[in-house]
């Protein structure tokens, strides 16, 4: 999987060729013999893919979603609990197994067709198509916040409702009755009276003859009893004894341990190894060139990594050995200076209104690479025998990554089997297969199952990076002091597409973007290019606010005239964040709005800089995800978001040093604590339409509210981050009020 | 070979004692709630109780916790039934999202509320920094402890002889001998 855009994702689908075609065919609903093994026991019967009942009448949601602290697997239980009228109490569920028939149609259905309606007419075929494509790229994803909004909305309540009603019409057909004469409940078929039941257990082989409706009656906001309520997550439990089992966690009899060391700089290779430096260490097994990387297996991991460390070993070979960070951005200044920029928007003439104008207003801000610094490093457990290969990890992709160690172990993609573990974060990482292509590679050269697990240091320098960037914007005011242009050439352009669209209202608008290539590899990063564009877009709107003499909370309200959710988002934070009232004379407040994955939210920043340093005391956090399925981890997503969103905007920095990353644990590459995480409050507002998201949403405002907030209580303001550059004065505002 | 006491059982294992404790503890003695994060004492995500003071094990030597007494995740309630305060009360407040911190976080309130039963915010910054929690769950962590300290008080009051928190003796060797940031 290259660029994770709907063009990619249309295009991946169309050189499918024939599958597409005939993809239609494809009846949801439908499991293979093997696949319906791996998820069904004997006297089971399965709805769709996505829902088993049990004899003893317990009901199993198949969720295609890894749980990396999201709670997905509760909250997508819950919504096919609802629509079933299940008894949570008896609800359970599991992780679907890597396999084609657990791909994301839903998502890449909701994602190719954005936010569109689809014609009833088309359902078929839309379903049967998008099959094929996700199956096609082995695209089984828990990113993009898609899992509620996607999965969610299209897999698990139409599949509950879609058997609730077969459950009716099978308890119908028993009792001689009309169906529309029962109710569901907790898991039962109840007659009007009241008098007469049955569990679903005992309709249900009856029901699985019948075929599911495809487009059920869905329960409005009003008939819900689980959605919309914070039921406990079920993953919290063993999170709390340590019982809980992330892929570093397991073990496997005869298991043996490697370590791995990649080439530092981007694109080199190993140009010469010499085992026998290592081969009387204790412990040590075998020492294995990965041409990129080598690696030493041995009894234990700290053998290995004192192995390794010790190792003799030269790396070389791609050229990039003096690339500095200030390379690329000199790289990327020259892009901006002369290269023809690709127009993401435009309406109107921003560059006949710039020219026309006197004064123009105009500033260049820069973000650096980041790391996701998961707080469990990357790793992956493999074992290769008799033909088939196990891979034990964390992923969040496991059909791609189990596409991808087919790949490089000459293997079928059946021939691979992820046993997908809890995931000690993601963020974004965990999509790239590249640890667990290593970990099959160095178990193709063993019997025995080797469990790969990358250093701090290894994780930091080989991620794949949160994009550098620089952009550039030019406007210009009107008398009232209204912007009448807002013109905006960025560097490198990844997704979501829209991410450096504004939501004012600005008659001429130029937005576009140059290209300049790096050796760093790139990444899906929580909120991905929302995470640098809000950043850019909201600080510039507060630089026009400034330079117009207006509130920078008016002046929103002011462009975002007409859209009622957008300002009801913006003055609920407001309101909350004591928008008006006064602050400290070392004090400031800032506020920025920005919507992404379907979900609005604005937050209000109070930061205190103390000897040059910002430090951000308090968070106010609007938002509207048009509706809150599960409203507490909704607010823990924002909270995490934030915190995310923060850490990177006060410290987060990769760079570049002789080709190589120059940070490499939490040393130098540092992460917000407790002492310095602010009071956080998260209010929601339900505002009706089409679901959004809540793992990412919560990212994107907190650095230009910072960023906003420390101009607002410094003079200062922030251009490029991390904040942490920057040496900040205490009493700006007084001399701003005065200027 | 290493004999270590750890969660109140005696285990001879065979490993160099020269091996950071993490590693014992992960991959011998197969207690793995304890986790790894990045092997130099700054993330605290590998902290543990030793003779009741929190300690970062993956720098700490095996053979320094010989003739101690290591206590990890998995031994936090000493074999009572039940869950630990702090564990009910991470349930309550929903603390972790990915989980993989938390072990460490507990551990450390653990030694905190042992010491202090009634933590301001001051005190909770200062026992919890040196723990990283990368999903932001630091204000659910600061209500977790807060709740706990009362659990603990109305089960002492209630109680008093099933008060899962011992009033063990602390002496201030234990409480210097403390280190927050490795």
């Amino acid at each position: 999987m290259g660029k994770w855009s709907r063009r990619a994702f249309i295009t991946a689908g169309v050189a499918a060729g024939g599958i597409v075609v005939f993809g239609v065919a494809i009846r949801r609903g439908d499991l293979s013999p093997e696949t319906a093994a791996l998820v069904a026991d004997e006297g089971d019967s399965l709805f769709d893919v996505w829902l088993k009942i049990s004899p003893d009448n317990t009901i199993t949601a198949i969720i295609p979603h890894a749980e990396m602290g999201q709670g997905v697997h509760t909250t997508l239980a819950m919504m096919l609990a609802d629509e079933l009228d299940a008894d949570w109490s008896t609800m359970r569920f599991i992780e679907a197994p890597a396999v084609g028939q657990y791909a994301n149609y839903s998502l890449g259905r909701g994602f190719v067709l954005g936010e569109a309606d689809i014609p009833g007419w088309l359902i078929d075929s839309v379903d049967g198509f998008f099959h094929a494509i996700t199956r096609s790229i082995n695209l089984q994803v828990t990113g993009g916040s898609m899992s509620v909004r996607m999965t969610g909305q299209i897999a698990m309540r139409v599949t509950g409702a879609a058997t609730r009603a077969v459950l009716l019409e099978a308890a119908a057909r028993r009792w001689g009755v009309d169906a529309a004469s029962l109710v569901a409940r907790d898991s039962r078929i109840w007659d009007a009276s009241g008098d007469r039941s049955a569990t679903f257990a005992e309709l249900a082989p009856a029901a699985a003859e019948l075929s599911l409706p495809d487009k059920p009656a869905l329960k409005d906001t009003s008939q819900f009893r689980l959605m919309g309520t914070s039921v406990p997550r079920r993953d919290i439990p063993p999170k709390v004894d340590g019982s809980a089992d992330f892929a570093i966690d397991i073990r496997l009899p005869g298991m043996k341990h490697a370590a791995v060391m990649a080439a530092p700089v981007f694109g080199d290779s190993v140009l010469s190894v010499d085992p026998s430096s290592v081969r009387d260490m204790p412990g040590v097994r075998k020492v294995i060139n990965l041409g990129d990387a080598v690696a030493v297996i041995a009894d234990g991991y700290w053998q290995a990594r004192q192995a390794l460390n010790r190792l003799d070993v030269r790396f070389g070979g791609s050229g990039n050995e003096n690339r500095e960070q200030g390379d690329i951005f000199r790289q990327f200044a020259a892009a901006l200076d002369t290269g023809k920029p690709r127009t993401d928007h435009k309406t109107g003439d921003a560059e006949a209104v710039l020219a026309a104008a006197d004064d123009i207003i105009d500033a260049e801000y820069r973000v650096p690479y980041l790391a996701h610094a998961t707080m469990e490093p990357m790793n992956c457990t493999a074992w290769l025998r008799d033909g088939h290969c196990e891979l034990w990890t964390g992923s969040q992709n496991p059909l791609e990554f189990a596409h991808a160690a087919a790949k490089a172990l000459d293997l079928k993609t059946s021939q691979v089997t992820v046993h997908n573990q809890y995931l000690g974060g993601g963020f974004g990482r965990r999509a790239f297969a590249d640890v667990a292509v290593q970990a099959a590679r160095i178990a193709s050269e063993v019997s025995y199952p080797v469990k790969l697990v990358w250093s701090r240091e290894e994780d930091t320098r080989h991620d794949h990076y949160r994009q550098a960037s620089i952009s550039r914007f030019r406007s210009t005011l009107d008398t009232d002091g209204r912007p009448t242009a807002w013109h905006n050439v960025y560097v490198n352009k990844y997704d979501p597409e829209e991410a450096p669209h504004i939501p004012y209202a600005i008659d001429s608008q130029r937005i576009a973007y140059v290209e300049s290539e790096t050796p760093v590899p790139w990444g899906y990063w929580r909120s991905v290019d929302h995470s640098l564009h809000a950043f850019f877009t909201e600080s510039f709107i507060d630089e026009l606010a400034h330079a117009a003499g207006r509130d920078p909370y008016e002046y929103r309200r002011e462009l975002l005239a007409g859209q009622p959710r957008m300002l009801a988002v913006l003055d609920l934070a407001a309101e909350k964040g004591n928008w008006g009232d006064t602050r400290e004379a070392n004090e400031g407040r800032g506020i920025a709005i920005h919507r992404s994955f379907g979900t609005i939210v604005a937050q209000v920043v109070d930061v205190a800089v103390v000897d040059g340093k910002a430090r951000c005391k308090r968070v106010v956090c609007a938002v509207d995800p048009g509706f809150a399925i599960h409203p507490d981890g909704l607010a823990a997503q924002m909270e995490s978001g934030i915190v995310y969103g923060l850490t990177a905007a006060l410290y987060g920095e990769i760079s570049l040093r002789r080709g190589a990353v120059a940070q490499s644990n939490f040393h130098d590459y540092p992460m917000l604590r407790m002492d310095e995480a602010p009071e956080i409050e998260t209010h929601v507002i339900n505002g009706g339409g089409t679901l959004g998201g809540a793992g990412e949403p919560g990212t994107p405002p907190i650095a230009p509210a910072l960023a906003n907030a420390i101009f607002d209580a410094s003079g200062l303001r922030i251009r490029e981050l991390p904040v942490s550059r920057h040496e900040l004065g205490a009493t700006g505002r007084e001399q701003q009020d005065v200027a | 070979m290493i004999t270590l006491s750890i969660n109140g059982s005696e285990q001879a294992l065979d490993v160099d004692p020269a091996t950071p404790l993490l590693w014992v503890l992960r991959d011998y003695a197969g207690l793995t709630g304890t986790k790894f994060g990045c092997g130099m004492a700054q993330c605290g995500a590998c902290t543990v109780l030793i003779d009741g003071a929190p300690t970062r094990s993956c720098v700490l030597p095996a053979q320094a916790a010989t003739g101690r007494e290591v206590t990890t995740i998995e031994g936090l309630n000493r074999g009572r039934p039940g869950l630990h305060p702090l564990q009910q009360a991470w349930i309550d407040e929903q603390v972790p999202q990915c989980g993989y911190c938390q072990s460490g976080q507990i551990m450390a309130a653990a030694a905190l509320l042992e010491r202090n039963p009634e933590p301001d915010d001051d005190a909770i910054d200062s026992a919890m920094s040196g723990i990283i929690c990368r999903c932001g769950t630091y204000t659910r962590i600061r209500r977790g402890i807060k709740r706990a300290a009362q659990l603990i008080r109305t089960q002492d009051r209630d109680d008093p002889a099933t008060g899962v928190i011992d009033a063990e003796t602390i002496n201030d060797e234990t409480i210097d001998g403390e280190t927050h940031d490795g």
